[in-house]
C-alpha cells in the first residue's frame, strides 16, 4: 500500500468519525425541537411553509399517517417528474436544444430518482436540459433521501418512546437544516477544486489537433453537491463521477466520498441520542465499520494484483486499469467504490463491470446487505431489522423472550422484519430470473460468460437496494429493463419502509419490561459477533448459490487464464 | 387524504421553489462570482482561442507529432460508431475481465506503440496506457507513458529527445497537497507546451 492511498482512506473514515458525533448531535437537536444555530436564517421560511400547511412542531401522526403522506408525497413527485421529463422540449433552460423524454425512460427514471436509487438508463449529456437537471432530478436529489430520512427519524423517535412527529416537519427540518447547508458548502468546495458551474451552453471547440469537440458544461458542482450528500447517485453526465467534469481530482473525490457518508453515519449516532443507548449505538457503528473495512480490502487488494490474463502480456506494473481514471489513484478508486455501495448512493468513479470477480463480490455485498451505513435513515431502518431478527433468534437459543430497547419482542415485529428481509432476495432473484428466462431479458446481457449473469443480477440487486449503480454493460435502456427495474425500486423501497414504520409502533405501543441480571445485552462485544454472524450467514444463504454462479464462476476462470467470446 | 394531498402539493411547491431554483441560482452565482475560472470549465487558450478544458481530455492519436493520451472506449450518439474523446457521451468499454476482445484490444495498442516507436519493449509500456479509461476523457497519463512517446515525437516534429524531456519535466503535476493521487501528465497542458514551442 502506498502512502498516498493510506492518507486518502484516513482522510476519508477519520473525516467520517470525526464529523459523526456532532452531526448527530446537531441533529438530535433539530429532531427534538431545541435551538441551534441556524435558528435565525432558517426558522422564518420554515415558519412559514408550517403556518402554510397548517401543521406545527407538536403536530403528531400514526405509523399508518406518517406512511401514507411519505407514499403521497412521493408519488406526486413521480407524476410531476414524469409530466416535466415529458414535456421537456418546450421547457425554457434548454441551451442546448433537447427533445422530449420518451415515456418508457421517463418513467424509469422518474421512479428511480423518487425511490432514491438513481438508475441511469439515461445519458445525462446528450438527453437532459438544465431546466430538466436542476428542476426536476436535482430536486428529486433533495426531497426523496429528505423523505426517507424523515422516516428513519420517525422510527427512532417511536423506538425510544416517543410519538411518531409529523411527516411534513420533519421533511421541512431535514431539507432546512441538514441537507441545504450542507449541500452549499460541498457546492462551493466542487467549485473551487474545478467542476462546472454555469447555465451557459456547451462549449463548441476547435483542438489544437485540428478536430471539434463539444464539451458539456452546466450548473453541475451544485448537482455532485447533493447528488453524494443524498447518496442518489445519478450523474450529471452518463460516466458519472469518472467523467473529469463531476469529478476534476483526487481532491474532489475525496470530498464526494465523505459528502455520501457524512448523514448517514451520523444517523446511528443520533439513534443512540434519541434511545440514550450510546453503547448500542457504538455496537452498530462497529458492525457496519467492520463491514465496510471488509469491502475496502475486498476492492482494493485484488484491483491491485491485477487481470492475470493481462499480466501475462507483459506490461509495466499490473493494476487492473480497466474503467478507471489515472487520478484518483487506486487508494482513491476504492474508497470511493467501497463508499457508493455502503452507503447506497450509487455513483460511480470507475466502471464496475470491469471490475475483478472478488471486487464485484463485494459490490453485491454492499446492496446484499442494505445497512452498511446504508442511505440516511434507510439504512438504520435495515440494521435495526437484522438486530430484531437476531435478538429473536438469541432468544430462540437460549430459551427466553428475546427484548430489545426493554419491549418484548414478540410475532408481529418478528413477522414484520422478516417480510422486510425476505422481500429483498425476493425481488432479487424473481426478477433475475425472469430476465434470463426470456428474450427480452437476456437481450440486455453486454459481457460474455458468468459476466453476463452478474449485469443481469447486479441491475435487480441495484435497483431492489435502491442504489443505482449499475454493470455498464447491461442494455439498462431496453424497453425490458427501463419497467421491469422500475416496478422493482418502487415495491423494494416503499415496502421495506412501511413494515419497519409498523415495527416503530408495535414497539411504541408496549409496556416497557425492566432490565433485569437476566436480560440479554445487545450492546457488547459478543452482540457485535453474534449480529454481524448473522447478518453474514442469513445473507450467505440467500445469496450464495446465485453467488456462485456469478462471480465466482468468474473468478476461478479468470485466474484459469480462461477467455470468452 | 384529501388534507395529506392539499399538504403534499404545498409543500412540494415551496420547497421546490427553495431548492430548484433558489439553491441553483445562489451556487452559479456564488461560484461564478468567487471562482469564475472554474465554473466556466477551466478553458485553456492558446492566443486567445480556447482550445479545451483543462479537465477534459482530448484526442491526438491520430497525429504522430503529438503526445497521446489513455484509449477511449466512447462512440458518436448519431452514428455509434468511435469516436474517441467524445466529451458529448462519456463512457467506459464496460469490457468484462476475461471478455476476448478487452484482451484483444490491448494487444492491438501495444502493437500501435511498438509499430510507431522503434525499440520499444513491452515491458516500458505502463499498463494504464493501453487500457482505457472509466470516462472516455481521462485527461492524463503516467509520466512514464510520456516519456517512452518521446522518440517517436523527436522522430516526427524535429525536435531533440533531449529537449521533448525536458518538456515534459517541466509538465509533471505533482499530487493534490503533495499526497493525493499519483504524480502524472495533462495530455492537453504537455501538448500545449509542445504546439508552442513548435509555433512561437
Amino acid at each position: 500500500m502506498t502512502v498516498s492511498t493510506v492518507l486518502t482512506w484516513l482522510v476519508v473514515i477519520g473525516g467520517l468519525l470525526i464529523l459523526m458525533k456532532p452531526l448527530g448531535i446537531y441533529m438530535y437537536k433539530v429532531f427534538t425541537f431545541q435551538p441551534t444555530i441556524l435558528d435565525r436564517p432558517m426558522k422564518p421560511i420554515e415558519g412559514l411553509i408550517f403556518r402554510l400547511l397548517h401543521v406545527s412542531e407538536t403536530s403528531q401522526m400514526n405509523a399508518v399517517e406518517y406512511g401514507v403522506a411519505f407514499v403521497i408525497t412521493n408519488m406526486l413527485w413521480a407524476v410531476m417528474a414524469y409530466t416535466l421529463l415529458r414535456m421537456q422540449g418546450a421547457l425554457p433552460f434548454n441551451p442546448n436544444h433537447f427533445g422530449n423524454i420518451n415515456p418508457q425512460l421517463a418513467f424509469n427514471t422518474s421512479a428511480s430518482f423518487v425511490t432514491n436509487t438513481n438508475w441511469q438508463a439515461y445519458s445525462g449529456e446528450n438527453t437532459m436540459s438544465y431546466f430538466s437537471a436542476f428542476a426536476v432530478l436535482q430536486f428529486l436529489q433533495f426531497v426523496t433521501p429528505a423523505s426517507g430520512a424523515a422516516t428513519g427519524v420517525a422510527f427512532v423517535r417511536a423506538v425510544s418512546g416517543r410519538g411518531l412527529g409529523n411527516f411534513f416537519v420533519d421533511l421541512t427540518l431535514v431539507l432546512t437544516r441538514v441537507l441545504l447547508p450542507l449541500a452549499v458548502i460541498f457546492g462551493l468546495i466542487f467549485v473551487a477544486l474545478g467542476v462546472p458551474e454555469t447555465l451557459g451552453p456547451y462549449l463548441h471547440l476547435h483542438t489544437l489537433n485540428n478536430q471539434s469537440q463539444v464539451v458539456p458544461r452546466g450548473p453541475i458542482a451544485s448537482w455532485e453537491s447533493i447528488e453524494h450528500l443524498g447518496q442518489n447517485g445519478g450523474g450529471f453526465t452518463n460516466a458519472n463521477s469518472a467523467n473529469p467534469l463531476e469529478n476534476p481530482s483526487a481532491l474532489s473525490n475525496i470530498f464526494q466520498a465523505i459528502a455520501m457518508g457524512l448523514v448517514p453515519v451520523a444517523f446511528f449516532y443520533l439513534f443512540g441520542m434519541f434511545t440514550g443507548k450510546k453503547r448500542l449505538a457504538w455496537t452498530l457503528i462497529a458492525v457496519a465499520g467492520t463491514l465496510y473495512l471488509a469491502m475496502l480490502a475486498m476492492i482494493y487488494f485484488p484491483e491491485m494484483a491485477g487481470n492475470p490474463i493481462i499480466n501475462a502480456l507483459g506490461l509495466h506494473g499490473h493494476a487492473n486499469m480497466v474503467g478507471k481514471e489515472l487520478r484518483f489513484g487506486m487508494g482513491g478508486t476504492s474508497i470511493f467504490e467501497t463508499s457508493t455501495m455502503a452507503f447506497t448512493t450509487g455513483s460511480v468513479a470507475s466502471a464496475h463491470d470491469s471490475f475483478l470477480p472478488i471486487p464485484s463480490l463485494a459490490f453485491f455485498l454492499g446492496m446484499f446487505l442494505n445497512m452498511v451505513f446504508g442511505g440516511k435513515g434507510v439504512g438504520l431502518l435495515n440494521m435495526l431489522m437484522f438486530v430484531i431478527i437476531t435478538v429473536f433468534l438469541m432468544g430462540l437459543m437460549v430459551g427466553r423472550t428475546p427484548e430489545f430497547l426493554g419491549k418484548k419482542i414478540e410475532a408481529r415485529e418478528v413477522s414484520l422484519a422478516s417480510i422486510a428481509f425476505l422481500l429483498h432476495p425476493l425481488l432479487i432473484l424473481a426478477g433475475a430470473a425472469i430476465a434470463t428466462a426470456t428474450p427480452a431479458g437476456l437481450a440486455g446481457v453486454f459481457n460474455p460468460g458468468p459476466q453476463g449473469l452478474s449485469e443481469i443480477l447486479y441491475g435487480f440487486t441495484s435497483a431492489a437496494a435502491n442504489n443505482g449503480s449499475a454493470m455498464g454493460g447491461l442494455g439498462a435502456s431496453l424497453p425490458f429493463y427501463e419497467v421491469a427495474l422500475g416496478i422493482v425500486v418502487i415495491i423494494g423501497r416503499y415496502a421495506s419502509i412501511m413494515a419497519m414504520l409498523l415495527v416503530g409502533q408495535s414497539l411504541l405501543r408496549k409496556k416497557a419490561v425492566p432490565e433485569t441480571s437476566g436480560t440479554m445485552r445487545t450492546d457488547t462485544p459478543l452482540f457485535w459477533g453474534i449480529l454481524l454472524g448473522s447478518i453474514v450467514i442469513l445473507n450467505a444463504l440467500t445469496f450464495f448459490p446465485v453467488m456462485a454462479l456469478g462471480p465466482i464462476a468468474e473468478h476461478y476462470l479468470l485466474m484459469a487464464h480462461h477467455v470468452f467470446s | 387524504m384529501v388534507l395529506t394531498l392539499k399538504r403534499a402539493v404545498l409543500s412540494t411547491i415551496s420547497l421546490w421553489i427553495i431548492l430548484a431554483w433558489g439553491y441553483t441560482f445562489l451556487m452559479v452565482g456564488l461560484g461564478q462570482l468567487f471562482f469564475p475560472y472554474q465554473a466556466n470549465g477551466s478553458p485553456v487558450s492558446v492566443r486567445g482561442h480556447v482550445v479545451g478544458l483543462q479537465h477534459v481530455g482530448q484526442y491526438f492519436g491520430n497525429n504522430l507529432q503529438y503526445f497521446w493520451g489513455r484509449p477511449s472506449d466512447t462512440v458518436s450518439v448519431a452514428t455509434g460508431k468511435p469516436q474517441p474523446y467524445n466529451a458529448f457521451a462519456s463512457s467506459p468499454s464496460n469490457y468484462g475481465p476475461t471478455n476476448a476482445k478487452l484482451i484483444q484490444d490491448i494487444q492491438a495498442r501495444i502493437h500501435m506503440y511498438r509499430q510507431t516507436t522503434p525499440g520499444l519493449h513491452v515491458s516500458r509500456i505502463p499498463i494504464s496506457l493501453v487500457e482505457s479509461s472509466g470516462s472516455g476523457l481521462d485527461p492524463n497519463i503516467a509520466v512514464q507513458s510520456a516519456l517512452i512517446q518521446i522518440p517517436r515525437i523527436a522522430k516526427h516534429t524535429g525536435l531533440s529527445e533531449k529537449t521533448l524531456k525536458h518538456l515534459v519535466a517541466t509538465q509533471i503535476l505533482p499530487p493534490d497537497l503533495g499526497v493525493f493521487g499519483p504524480r502524472r501528465i495533462n495530455v492537453l497542458l504537455l501538448n500545449k507546451a509542445l504546439y508552442q514551442m513548435l509555433h512561437h
